[in-house]
Order: C-alpha cells, then sequence, then structure tokens
C-alpha cells in the first residue's frame, strides 16, 4: 500500500533539492529565468514541458554539467556551487543512454563503483544486485552493441542507480522505447523507485508520461515553471490556458463575466446563445473581464434530444467528425460559430440502439463545476 | 545504374591500374631478377636481396629510416591527437580559423618549401643536421595527417559518454583515460601507421634536412641510382614497398573499423 505522501504541503518539512532564484543565459538566449523549486525527499518528480523550454538545462545544471548564471542550488542542505559533477551525489540516466561502448554490460555498471575505489568482492555484489533488479542476468557479459532498445535502457537505469545516488536524474528515460514498452517500463520505474526509496527528477516532454509516474509534476514555458502540483491538480485545476491545452485535451471557449450569482460565475461567451454558469470559486474577477473556459472533452455530454428549459451551459451544433477508440468515442462537434468542440464519451456498454450519427443536430451541455475559467 | 561490367569499364580500370603499379610490379619482378644488368632478365633469384642483407651502407640507412620513422611518427601522433582535441573540443576560441588552417598548411604546402624553411631554421638555431633535424621535419610534415583522421573520429563522438563517465565520478583525466583514448584509439593508430608511412619514404624534405651523420634509405636509393642502377636498389625497394603497403592497409582496416564502431553504437 502506498501511504498518503505530501511533503510538499507541510511547512516544516525540508526540501532535499533547492533552486533559489536560479537564472542560465546562454549568450543572449535565457534558458532559465529567476526560477525557484523545491524538490523532496522520497519524490517522484516530473519536470515537463516543449522542447526548449529549460527542462533540460534545469536537470544539467543539478547535475553539474552547467553553471548557473545566477542563483544557487542546495542539495541535502549542502551548497553545489563549484561542486564538480563527479563529486555530487547525483547520477543521471542520459537521453541516448551513453552507455560505454567499449565495456560489456557488468563493466558499465561497475564503473561508477570502481570509481569509488570499492573492494571487488563489493563491487562484484552489487553489481549482481542491479542486474537482478533490471533483469539482465543473463546479459552480463554483452556489450551495448549486442542489446535492444529496451534491453539498453535497462542497463543505463542499473548503472545510474548504482552507487545509490541521493537523486536520480533521468532524461527523457522512456523516449527511444516504442509505445507498449513504454507503458510497461514506466510502471517498472515507479516500482523501482518506490522499492529504493530514491528521489527521481524526470524530464519529459510527454505529458501522459509525467502523469503516470510523477508524485507532482513542474510544468515549464520559457524558463520558467508555470505551475507546480499533483497530476490530478494540473490536469483538474490547470492555473494557465498554456498547461490546460498542453496536458490533455481541452475545449476552450471565449468570453467576458457578467458577474457572480449565488457564488456562480456567469459568463457570456459568444459560442452559446445564454451565459454560461461556471462553478470556480477561488477565481477573482470583475465584470466584463476577458476570460477563457476551459472544459475537459470527457466533462462534456452529447445529447440528441434539445435539453429542458432552464438547463444550464447549453452548446448546440452539428457533428462534424466521430472517431471511434474502442474504449472512447471522439465526438467533434461543430457549433454555429465556426468553433469545434471535442466531446468524448467511455463506450460502457457493447452496442447502442440508433447511435449519433455524422452530420446530426446536436447539444453539449456540462456541469457548472466541470469548468475551469481561465483569466486571460 | 547500370551495374554489370562493361567493356569501357573494364578497358579503363585496366589501363589506370597498369598506369599507376605496372612500374612498380616491374620493379619488384626485376629484384629478382639473376642478372647483374637491371634491364636484362636473366632467370629467377633471391641473390640480390643476400646482397642488401649484406651491404653494410644500405642496412645502416634502413636503420636510421626506421628509428626516425617511429620516433617521428610517435612524436606527430601525440601532437596530432592533441590538436584534433583543441579543434574539436574548445568551441570557437580566438584564433581557432588561424590555427585550423596553419595545422593543414603543411599538408598543401610545396614539400620543397617545408623543406627548404626547415632547412634554414635549422641553420638560424644553429642545430646541426642528422638524424634529429630529420625526425622534426617528419614530425612536422606528418601531424596534420594525424589530426585529419582522429577530428574525423571526434566529431561523431558522443559527448554525452564522457559525461557519463563524469557523472558516475571519474574525473576528467581519468575520464579521458577510461573512455575518450579506447574509443578513439583505432583512429589514433590509423594517424601512426600514416605518418609512419609518409616518413618512410619522403626523400624530399629529408634530403634537404639531412647531414653527413645520417642518411635515409630514400636517400641513399636515389643517390645510388644516379651513380648508376643496381639490383641491390631493386631489392631494398621491394621491401620498402611492401612495408609501406603494410602501413596503409592497417591504416585503412583501422579506420573503416572505427567507423563502422562509431557508426553501431549512434543506433
Amino acid at each position: 500500500m502506498r501511504r498518503a505522501f505530501a511533503p510538499w504541503s507541510n511547512p516544516d518539512a525540508k526540501p532535499l533539492i533547492r533552486f533559489d532564484n536560479v537564472t542560465k543565459r546562454f549568450g543572449d538566449a535565457v534558458a532559465v529565468d529567476h526560477l525557484s523549486l523545491d524538490i523532496f525527499e522520497g519524490e517522484f518528480f516530473c519536470l515537463l514541458g516543449p522542447s526548449g523550454c529549460g527542462k533540460t538545462t534545469l536537470m544539467r545544471m543539478l547535475a553539474g554539467f552547467e553553471t548557473p548564471s545566477e542563483g544557487g542550488m542546495t542539495l541535502g542542505g549542502q551548497n553545489l556551487a563549484g561542486v564538480p559533477p563527479y563529486r555530487r551525489p547525483v547520477n543521471m540516466m542520459f537521453q541516448s543512454y551513453a552507455l560505454f561502448p567499449h565495456m560489456s554490460v557488468e563493466k558499465n555498471i561497475a564503473f561508477g563503483l570502481k570509481q569509488d575505489g570499492l573492494p571487488k568482492d563489493q563491487i562484484a555484489e552489487r553489481v549482481g544486485e542491479m542486474l537482478r533488479l533490471v533483469q539482465l542476468e543473463k546479459l552480463a557479459r554483452r556489450y551495448p552493441s549486442q542489446l535492444s532498445g529496451g534491453q539498453r535502457q535497462r542497463v543505463a537505469l542499473a548503472r545510474a542507480l548504482a552507487k545509490k545516488p541521493k537523486v536520480l536524474l533521468l532524461d527523457e528515460p522512456l523516449g527511444a522505447l516504442d509505445k507498449k514498452l513504454r507503458e510497461e517500463t514506466q510502471f517498472e520505474l515507479m516500482d523501482i523507485q518506490h522499492e529504493l526509496h530514491m528521489t527521481f527528477v524526470v524530464v519529459t516532454h510527454d505529458q501522459e508520461e509525467a502523469m503516470t509516474m510523477a508524485d507532482r509534476i513542474a510544468v515549464m514555458d520559457h524558463g520558467r515553471i508555470v505551475q507546480v502540483a499533483t497530476p490530478g491538480e494540473i490536469y483538474e485545476q490547470p492555473k494557465t490556458r498554456f498547461i490546460a491545452e498542453f496536458v490533455g485535451d481541452v475545449n476552450i471557449l471565449e468570453g467576458h463575466v457578467q458577474g457572480r450569482e449565488n457564488g456562480l460565475w456567469r459568463v457570456k461567451a459568444s459560442s452559446a446563445e445564454h451565459p454560461l454558469t461556471i462553478d470556480d470559486p477561488d477565481e477573482v474577477l470583475h465584470s466584463g473581464q476577458a476570460v477563457a473556459i476551459a472544459v475537459r472533452p470527457e466533462k462534456m455530454l452529447i445529447h440528441r434530444d434539445p435539453p429542458e428549459p432552464g438547463a444550464v451551459n447549453v452548446l448546440s451544433g452539428e457533428v462534424w467528425d466521430i472517431g471511434y477508440l474502442g474504449d472512447w468515442t471522439v465526438y467533434r462537434v461543430k457549433l454555429a460559430t465556426g468553433e469545434i468542440l471535442r466531446v468524448t464519451r467511455a463506450n460502457a456498454s457493447r452496442f447502442v440502439d440508433n447511435p449519433i450519427d455524422w452530420d446530426e443536430q446536436v447539444h453539449v451541455t456540462f456541469a457548472p463545476d466541470a469548468a475551469v475559467i481561465l483569466a486571460e | 545504374m547500370n551495374r554489370r561490367l562493361s567493356l569501357f569499364n573494364v578497358t579503363s580500370l585496366v589501363i589506370g591500374f597498369a598506369f599507376l603499379y605496372l612500374p612498380i610490379l616491374l620493379l619488384v619482378i626485376y629484384s629478382f631478377n639473376a642478372s647483374r644488368l637491371v634491364t636484362v632478365w636473366g632467370g629467377f633469384s633471391t641473390h640480390w636481396y643476400g646482397a642488401l642483407f649484406r651491404n653494410e651502407a644500405l642496412l645502416e640507412a634502413a636503420w636510421v629510416t626506421l628509428r626516425i620513422a617511429l620516433l617521428s611518427a610517435t612524436l606527430a601522433t601525440v601532437l596530432g591527437t592533441l590538436a584534433a582535441l583543441a579543434l574539436t573540443r574548445y568551441g570557437r576560441f580566438p584564433g581557432r580559423t588561424l590555427f585550423t588552417g596553419m595545422v593543414y598548411a603543411p599538408m598543401v604546402m610545396p614539400e620543397v618549401i617545408t623543406g627548404l624553411s626547415l632547412l634554414l631554421f635549422f641553420v638560424a638555431v644553429d642545430l646541426d643536421r642528422g638524424f634529429w633535424t630529420i625526425t622534426l621535419a617528419h614530425t612536422t610534415l606528418t601531424m596534420c595527417f594525424v589530426t585529419v583522421v582522429v577530428q574525423s573520429r571526434l566529431m561523431t563522438f558522443d559527448r554525452s559518454l564522457e559525461e557519463a563517465a563524469m557523472d558516475l565520478g571519474a574525473p576528467p583525466l581519468r575520464t579521458f583515460f577510461s573512455v575518450t583514448l579506447p574509443l578513439i584509439a583505432p583512429s589514433i593508430v590509423a594517424g601512426f601507421l600514416l605518418a609512419f608511412t609518409l616518413s618512410m619514404d619522403d626523400l624530399v624534405i629529408a634530403s634537404f634536412n639531412a647531414g653527413p651523420g645520417a642518411t635515409t634509405l630514400p636517400i641513399k636509393i636515389y643517390s645510388q641510382v644516379r651513380l648508376g642502377l643496381s639490383p641491390e636498389v631493386n631489392a631494398a625497394s621491394a621491401i620498402l614497398i611492401g612495408i609501406v603497403t603494410l602501413g596503409v592497409i592497417g591504416a585503412t582496416l583501422l579506420s573503416k573499423r572505427s567507423v563502422l564502431r562509431s557508426r553501431r553504437t549512434a543506433h
């Protein structure tokens, strides 16, 4: 059983890794922009963002391959400034795996232990342990060129774990694997992290990967962190339109705030006949303010019959496309304004009488608490 | 594309290779000539090889040549590898373009000019011409070839391998010796073999910088030929050709292997 694990919500908890107002410039380009971040011991932490957002630079600074232009980093209270990569209690799994081609699998795994000057029998024991962990005992004497992509990934993982680092950095760890293997490996990584009680920091551009594995996700854009939260919060309460659109699918309805009634916001959107009713009590808005309303496709319902009078949040249009995915069906509904909504429906039963067809007039509704208001 | 051998292809191939290798083949054949006269075939014999090994002057010259080739190739390999590392690793440093041009200059410079300028330099610094001046001159000549070979390997070298070694606790020097060097070793050996063979068969630069104390085999052969052809020289040349051929083949095989290996790890 996994315990409830949330050191970030405990004000007394000391972070393992702290970025304190870190900036990194390459010439004129700013890769990381005045960024502060705390990562706690035992966390599975994901840095998520599009390519060029600065996530890899942030990780390379932690490993010691880049030096911050401004600001500082601490690891377990120790200031990392001036500590070279080979003296940091941090190991990295490289995107290219970076296995030494002239060494066998066991020599690769033993490399880091040898640098510490451990006695031979201890090295052999630890290498054996690591090979068992990643289930590669039989391939110990093979060379990297004789391994498949998935096997190389495991060797890289075993090599990075062998020294029991305080933090394991993983740079796009699953990027080179095919879809099926990637899914399996995601869960394996989680199991290994849980078993070893180690802190993992993963860099990825794949939101699904981040959602599956992470305790917390930091979404980055243009060298800044836009939001740090659990996968659930990121998905259900995105702070900005960028996050809502980057993580998962979303429908965005643009409009203006009309006012507040009974604690619910009334928003006039161009795509809906009547003002929309949104339950997002934490937002502070004023009348006339331009806002974006974000609704996830699975939280929208599609009907053929017009809803009863007085129903809230109704959008009408025609079915433009239908995509059948087996577990889900995706409807693309074109509104009178030309906007296209994406609505998904779980295929809970095998047979549906008279299913909604192409070009049909339909009505899409959503509950007031299904939507999030994003200030523009 | 037409992959079949047409008459035209075969003919041009034969003529081309004949043009290149017929004289050499003739020389090797005549080194087994029993006759005293170089141009008249008098039957097969290894007599001149025997005579060669009793010819003290030629043997002495061969020994000097070998020592110069080994020493200058070693120096050129060390310097050339360092230059290759500097050119690929230190990004854009001031004077990089100038440095690149200067490293490659001896490759395109007429040998007469290289030889002459080195001679002037050695005279200016008052260095007695002989073994050491030829060695230094050959190092200058062959260093750029090592640089070219090693640099082409370093260009395809995955830097994250070195980062991984450092990340696992190896300081820079140990990273170089345990990861970088083993991986670029084939290209370094190939560079060495190239430098070695270039030094072995160089006549022009060596003759500018040779002194009374040291004569290399190519100089010796050349001066003997001027006095009249001797079948012994044919035998000596045949052996020289053999050594150079082996060196070039070795260098080609090694650089091919290192290219293959780097390609395999890239996938």
